[in-house]
């Protein structure tokens, strides 16, 4: 059975496409779901993707943490379900309140768009169960609020309970403690800044994307063979 | 009840990062003032709130600012709150 995956759609989100088709390459099928809905339905796993929902208005994903979908996919998680905040996706995980911490503007104070090297911290985690500790990855970045921060007891737990998922190599936006993406107690919703479905083919300049979104889907199908 | 303006003021917590802040503090020697630091700049919210008492309107203000308006993560506010005839 192939894996289904869910990619969230807000007024403002632009990335969701893209995700849609670097899953559909690997050989899931995907579906939209649509943040004023109140279910995620039958997919396996859920993406929030980038973008600018609800415009960034007030703060990037304040407001959309409280569409209807939201309620759903902290259902899904609270349940295991694999669940993937890319970006804005990131933002609005934290503001939901699914992740901890925060993504303040970036520290040099200016918009970064480049691809840069991501260095993967554990691997027991629903983004990176297929690939090994320390492999470096070169993922496209794109935000100007990617400057993650947090309470210094948050930053103790996150260390402390293996929860930092990916480094950045060459730390480009003043991440505390290099984070690039982190993950949840239960391992099953992971935030980053990076987006894999823009490394997903060579000729997009790297498919080095492809571990990651492998690794959603494999966590995905161990979820539906239980 | 009774209407209450509220005056909803939103910044930075010390150490995070206000590039807006920074960016106004630097251009201001340009002009000739260089008599000008610690520059920040924060966000305001002004409402108008129907509530019973002045109390009752603060207690929903403060839950609004902790559940939205404000990411206690990042942000700490400030609240002015004064009784209105005119919405």
């Amino acid at each position: 059975m192939t894996t289904r995956v869910g990619v969230v759609r807000f007024p403002g989100t632009n990335c969701d496409l893209d995700a849609q088709w670097a899953f559909e390459q690997l050989g899931a099928t995907t579906e939209i779901l649509w943040h004023g809905d109140a279910s995620v339905g039958a997919v396996d796993a859920v993406i929030v993707p980038g973008g600018f929902a609800h415009g960034d208005y007030l703060r990037t994903g304040a407001i959309a943490r409280f569409s209807p979908i939201m309620d759903a996919v902290a259902g899904f998680a609270a349940a295991g379900g694999p669940v993937v905040g890319i970006c804005n996706g990131f933002q609005i995980l934290c503001e939901a309140g699914l992740l901890p911490g925060a993504l303040q503007k970036n520290a040099g104070l200016k918009f970064i768009c480049d691809t840069v090297d991501v260095r993967v911290s554990t691997t027991t985690t629903v983004l990176t169960n297929s690939t090994i500790v320390d492999q470096v990855l070169r993922i496209p970045i794109n935000h100007f609020e990617g400057n993650y921060t947090c309470a210094a007891r948050t930053l103790d737990e996150l260390r402390a309970d293996d929860r930092i998922v990916v480094r950045y190599v060459d730390n480009p936006n003043g991440s505390l403690d290099d984070i690039a993406g982190i993950c949840n107690a239960g391992r099953n919703v992971v935030g980053l800044m990076p987006h894999p479905e823009r490394a997903s083919d060579l000729l997009l300049g790297s498919a080095d994307g492809n571990c990651l979104l492998e690794s959603v889907l494999h966590a995905a199908g161990a979820r539906v063979a239980l | 009840m009774a209407l209450f303006e509220v005056l909803i003021d939103i910044a930075h917590l010390p150490g995070v990062a206000d590039p807006a802040g920074a960016t106004v503090e630097r251009a201001l020697p340009a002009l000739g003032y260089t008599n000008v630091s610690d520059v920040k700049i924060a966000k305001s919210i002004r409402l108008t709130i129907d509530a019973p008492t002045a109390e009752a309107a603060e207690t929903q203000v403060r839950e609004m600012c902790e559940r939205i308006l404000a990411n206690p993560v990042i942000e700490d506010y400030s609240l002015r709150i004064s009784e209105t005839t005119s919405p």
